[in-house]
Order: C-alpha cells, then sequence, then structure tokens
C-alpha cells in the first residue's frame, strides 16, 4: 500500500516538473524577436505586408498568455505542434527520429552499466591488485576525455582502418534492426562504446569505492563467518547494499547521458532527436526544439520514478520515510 | 613495578624534550600528505606548466614568429593544401588546415580552456556553497524550495540547455562562462547542504548562538570552516569537467568562436582532416587529456590526503600483513595469547544522538 503511494506521489511530482520545464522553454524561446522567424520563412523578397500576414498565421502575435494557452492546450491533447518550415507535425517528426536515438540510449546504458559495475566489482575484490591499478588508470583517462574526443578517436583507429582493410562490419551512419541485427550492432557498436565510455568510468569508481567500504563491515564478517560461500557474500551482502548510492546517482545522470547522445549522433551522423534538434536550434524552427526538450524531460521524469522504484524495492527503509 | 622503576620514569619525563609532540593543523597534516603524494605532485607540476605555458602563449609566439590567427599558405600547406607534419617548416606540431601554427593554437586555446575553467568553478563553487548553507541553515520551506530547485538543475539535460542557451543569447565567452556556471553549482550545493544539516546540530552551535551570534555569522563563520575540505575536494575536480563542458560547446559551434583557438574549435576542424593530418586531432586531444588527467588526479590527491582515513587504511593494511607473516612464521606453534584480540570500544546506544 504504501509503495503505490509512494509511487502516486512521484508521478504527481513529475507532471509538475514536467510543466515546469514545458513552460520553461516555452517562455526561454520567446526572448528573441519573432521578426526573425517570420522574415526567413517570408522569403528574401518579402514586402513588409508579406511577413506581416505570416507573423499573423503563425499566431506570433497574440499577447503571450494567449500564446501560451494554445501551447498548454494542445499539450494536453498530446500534440507537439508543427514545424514552421515543412509544416510537419511535431509528432510525426519526433516519432521518425527516435529510432536511432532509442538504439544509442538503450544500447549505451546497458553497455555502461554492465562495463561499469563489473570493471569496479572486480576492482573492489581484488583491491590493489595489477587489474584494479589498471582499471583505475583506465577510469581517469574515460574521466577525463570529452565524448566527442572518444568518438573521432574510434574512428581514427578502427573505423577508418578496418574499412581501408576491406573489413566492413564497422561502419558509422545509422541503420536499423529491421536491416538485420548484425548490421544494426556493426552501426551502433562505436556510438556505444563512445557513449558508454566517460560513464562507464564514473560507475567503476563509484562501485569500487561503495563495495570496498562495505566490504569493511562487520555484518560481512559475519556472513564470512557462518560459512557462506565467497561469491555469495559479495553479491548477496555486498553488492546488494553497494548498490544503493549507485541507484540514486543513476537518476542524476540518466539527464546528462541525453547531452552525451546529441554529441555522439553528431559524432557518427546518427540523425534521431539530438541532431535533428541541434539544426533546429540553428533555425529557430520554435516548436520542434519544445517538442525536443519536452520529450527529454519526459524521458528524464520517466527514468526518475524507475530509479526511485528500483531504489525503494532495494532499500526498504525509503519506503516508509 | 618496583620503586627504582618508578624512580626511573620519573626521570625520564624530567629529561623529555619540551617539543617532543608539535600541534599541527588539518591544513598542515594534508599538505603534507599531498607533498609524500608523488602522483599528486606530479599532478600538480603539470598544471603549474600549462598555466605557465597559456601565460606564455604570446612570448611563444613571438619565438617561432608564427602568430595565433596568421595563415601560412606557402609554407603551412603542402602541395595539394593540406597540413604540413610535426618539424616540417618551423611547425613544431604542424599545421591546420588554413596553415596557421597548431602548436601556438594550442597554447592559445589553453588560456581560454584554463581561464573557463577556473573561473567557472570559482563561481559556482561560491554560488553552491551559499545556496547549500542556506538551504541547510535555515531548513523548513527555504530548503524544501531550493532542494527542489538543486535536483531540477541536477536532473536537467543540461546540454540541451546549455545548447538552446547559446542559441539564443549568441555564442560568447561570457555565455558560455554563464552556461557553465549554472550547471555546476548545484552539485556542491547537495553536498554543502547535507553537511550543513548535520552540523547545525552539534553542540558548538549551539553554544554560539546562545552567545547571540546570528544566523549568517554562525553559517560563514562557525559551520563553513568545517565544510571547506568537501568543497575545495569537488571544486579541484569540477576544473576539469568545466574544461571539457567548453570543449564540448565549442566543438558542437555553440562556444568559442573561429578564428579565436579554443580546443573545442581546433578538434571541431579537425574532424574532416583525420584521414590526412593525424597530428590535428591528436595534440589538441592529448593537450586536453594532459590537462584534465592533472586535475583529476590532484582532486583525488587531495581528496585522500584529507580524509585521515587514508592513512589508517595504509596502517591496517601494513598490519594485516604483517600478522599473516608472522602467523606462517608461527605455525604450528600451538594456542599463544600473542595476538589476542584488539580491544573493543564501548558502542553508544542507538537513538540517543
Amino acid at each position: 500500500m504504501s509503495m503505490l503511494r509512494f509511487l502516486i506521489r512521484r508521478i504527481l511530482t513529475g507532471i509538475v516538473v514536467l510543466w515546469l520545464v514545458a513552460s520553461a522553454a516555452f517562455l526561454l524561446f520567446f526572448a528573441r524577436p519573432v521578426a526573425t522567424v517570420s522574415r526567413q520563412l517570408a522569403g528574401r523578397e518579402a514586402t513588409p505586408a508579406v511577413i506581416a500576414q505570416v507573423t499573423k498565421t503563425l499566431g506570433l502575435n497574440d499577447p503571450i498568455a494567449v500564446q501560451y494557452w494554445h501551447f498548454i492546450d494542445s499539450l494536453l491533447h498530446g500534440n507537439l505542434g508543427y514545424s514552421y518550415f515543412t509544416q510537419e507535425s511535431v509528432n510525426t517528426m519526433i516519432k521518425q527520429d527516435l529510432p536511432p536515438t532509442a538504439s544509442v540510449v538503450i544500447g549505451g546504458m546497458i553497455l555502461w552499466l554492465v562495463v561499469g559495475l563489473g570493471i569496479g566489482i572486480l576492482s573492489a575484490t581484488r583491491a590493489r591488485s595489477f587489474f584494479d591499478r589498471f582499471s583505475a588508470v583506465a577510469v581517469l583517462i574515460g574521466l577525463s576525455l570529452p565524448t566527442f574526443v572518444i568518438g573521432e578517436f574510434l574512428l581514427l583507429i578502427v573505423f577508418v582502418p578496418l574499412n581501408q582493410h576491406g573489413f566492413h562490419w564497422i561502419q558509422d551512419q545509422y541503420s536499423g534492426p529491421s536491416q538485420g541485427i548484425g548490421t544494426w550492432i556493426g552501426h551502433m557498436i562505436l556510438p556505444w562504446i563512445t557513449l558508454a565510455a566517460v560513464q562507464a568510468a564514473v560507475y567503476t569508481r563509484l562501485m569500487r569505492g561503495q563495495l570496498l567500504s562495505t566490504l569493511g563491515e562487520d555484518y560481512i564478517r559475519t556472513a564470512r563467518a557462518k560459512g557462506l560461500s565467497e561469491r555469495r557474500v559479495i553479491f548477496r551482502h555486498g553488492v546488494r547494499s553497494a548498490l544503493t548510492p549507485i541507484v540514486s546517482q543513476l537518476g542524476v545522470d540518466v539527464g546528462q547521458l541525453l547531452g552525451g547522445v546529441i554529441v555522439v549522433e553528431s559524432v557518427f551522423g546518427l540523425g534521431g532527436l539530438g541532431q535533428v534538434s541541434v539544426q533546429a536550434i540553428d533555425t529557430d524552427n520554435l516548436p520542434v526544439i519544445i517538442g525536443f526538450v519536452i520529450v527529454a524531460a519526459a524521458f528524464v521524469v520517466v527514468a526518475n520514478i524507475v530509479v526511485d522504484l528500483a531504489y525503494a524495492l532495494l532499500d526498504p527503509r525509503v519506503r516508509i520515510s | 613495578m618496583s620503586i627504582s622503576g618508578l624512580e626511573f620514569q620519573a626521570a625520564a619525563v624530567e629529561g623529555a624534550p619540551e617539543q617532543a609532540v608539535e600541534g599541527r593543523s588539518q591544513w598542515q597534516l594534508t599538505w603534507r600528505r599531498l607533498r609524500g603524494d608523488k602522483v599528486a605532485v606530479t599532478a600538480m607540476i603539470v598544471i603549474v606548466v600549462m598555466v605557465g605555458l597559456a601565460i606564455a602563449a604570446p612570448a611563444i609566439a613571438a619565438l617561432v614568429h608564427h602568430p595565433p590567427n596568421i595563415a601560412y599558405p606557402n609554407t603551412g600547406e603542402n602541395a595539394v593544401g593540406n597540413p604540413v607534419g610535426p618539424f616540417t617548416n618551423g611547425f613544431w606540431l604542424g599545421t591546420d588546415d588554413t596553415g596557421r601554427d597548431l602548436m601556438v593554437r594550442i597554447f592559445y586555446g589553453a588560456r581560454i580552456s584554463l581561464f573557463v575553467g577556473i573561473v567557472t568553478t570559482a563561481i559556482g563553487t561560491f554560488a553552491g556553497v551559499a545556496v547549500g548553507l542556506i538551504a541547510g541553515y535555515f531548513g523548513g520551506v527555504v530548503d524544501t524550495i531550493l532542494a527542489r530547485f538543486i535536483d531540477a538543475v541536477l536532473a536537467f539535460p543540461y546540454v540541451v540547455l546549455a545548447l538552446a542557451l547559446a542559441i539564443v543569447i549568441g555564442p560568447s565567452l561570457t555565455v558560455i562562462i554563464g552556461v557553465i556556471s549554472f550547471f555546476s553549482w548545484a552539485g556542491i550545493s547537495r553536498i554543502v547542504r547535507g553537511q550543513t544539516l548535520s552540523l547545525k546540530e552539534k553542540e558548538y552551535i549551539e553554544a554560539a548562538r546562545s552567545l547571540g551570534a546570528g544566523p549568517f555569522r554562525i553559517m560563514f563563520i562557525d559551520i563553513l570552516p568545517n565544510l571547506l575540505a568537501p568543497v575545495l575536494v569537488l571544486a579541484t575536480l569540477y576544473i576539469p569537467s568545466a574544461v571539457v563542458f567548453e570543449a564540448t560547446l565549442s566543438y558542437l559551434g555553440l562556444g568559442i568562436q573561429p578564428p579565436t583557438a579554443s580546443w573545442g574549435n581546433i578538434l571541431a576542424a579537425a574532424q574532416n582532416f583525420y584521414q590526412v593530418a593525424w597530428w590535428y586531432t591528436v595534440f589538441p586531444a592529448l593537450a586536453l587529456l594532459i590537462t584534465t588527467l592533472a586535475f583529476n588526479l590532484l582532486g583525488d590527491g587531495i581528496r585522500d590526503a584529507m580524509d585521515p582515513g587514508t592513512e589508517r587504511l595504509l596502517a591496517a593494511r601494513r598490519g594485516t600483513k604483517r600478522r599473516r607473516l608472522e602467523r606462517r612464521a608461527m605455525k604450528g606453534a600451538g594456542p599463544s595469547d600473542a595476538f589476542p584480540d584488539p580491544p573493543r570500544q564501548a558502542q553508544p546506544p542507538a537513538g540517543l544522538g
């Protein structure tokens, strides 16, 4: 019961956060004069009358309150508006551009968690060994390199030489899983590694630190003393309680992940929401940008609810408070 | 113990040198531990050298006679117009795609990167400490609002917002500094708030309040000094991430605009030439890596040096190793009382604090 109430409360806060983000995005982009948009749309030779007409059709002259009302109203109907330039529905655009972004995010996240937590656990259980020192150096390098530099290096030292020598499995650009899973992985493997590298470094370090301090606790000694196998001690007693702070960190990092996605999509020319929104920002295409910001915020909010639920499952104390 | 033994001890105490035990402050202890950490010292030297090179960039440009924004189409490009490699025609690290001296541009880029990194961290740290102290100390409604705001900033896809802001206001150094600072205070705030929450319940704060100290005096004179250690560590670790953030914004074309050199925009321009000019990508990336790595290592070093647990941990490890060796030597010697259990300290019952 308390779990259900917890869930409802989290969803309500999530809706408030979404509303705040949408309003902020709406206001932010009105900081810019509307004349630029109308002028671009009307063409170079446009007379002031034509420009005024365009401004009127788009409703850019209405008081901000009225425009805001229209915006919220259509948002509640699940309509994100239409592109200023192509009149295309933003919903359709986002649906089209979602597959590459989803591929990058899901694959990258799995790789990041598996590698990060895996190496973290191995380092903590072999503290001060060669493996531990080696992974510490790798972690520091991962932390110190920006995502785009890692991506470019992968292009330079993996993609180019392999393709020059007739090995064409690893590719840039995007190709969906419908073209065959093997092809899809070949296209996505470098973006996944790029996205995962920085984050995996952060999680390796976190996991190692947490697990090392957990393994020093008295109850671990008790578990060993009562004759449990080392594997059971580490996973059932050590890792499980070391995971709680890591899961709460995960909620914070989901937002940052989206920034990485934009960079990865640009480096590998994947298309996708990030690249499209950067282009939209370039052309002042307000509805597309707001659409992206809202979808991004919704993703962050949902991910945070999932993370909180996982947290509550791992740590019973959270449910009570 | 016999009388003579006691007399002997008394004599020994009287004869002991006066300055046998020297009091050291936390900062002195930290500095001593840090000095002994070879990696941290190396990182510090690297940072000083990098800052020196950045400051000396105009002098280096004068030394090699290549100003940063001047292209040399004749000596700086080969027959087909591509960059020339390292140590050709007096270009130590080669040239970029328009025939400018890459080394000089990297050092000029260091000025931007280090400036942005240090200034944004300073702003973010001040703002973060202030907000965290206020939220943690006042509590109640103030805390609820500020804490939710901190969470919102932390959870927001900040590169998206940074891109949007940079576009709306137009890219410039000021906007970059503003954007990066805006996203760096929240993490510090959260830590400071948490520490303040527990520190303000201590007796010495109650004592200060009963002496008539106002909230701001308590926050900044009594609580703040106890928070400096974690804040300093965080700040050292924020500098490299700010450097990386600036490079990313410039790489996406939203940061420092050419012809002004920054590591991000050099790497962005190099993107199209990695097949013909490896040095164009590798050297600026190396400069970035070395700088951020040095700051990260220094931050880790400071954290270890400030944590008294580190020394205990090392001592404990030495202890277990010695004990293991001794145990091996004693094998088969039968039960002995040579290794009694360490004395247990009584734990205060929970719930009395």
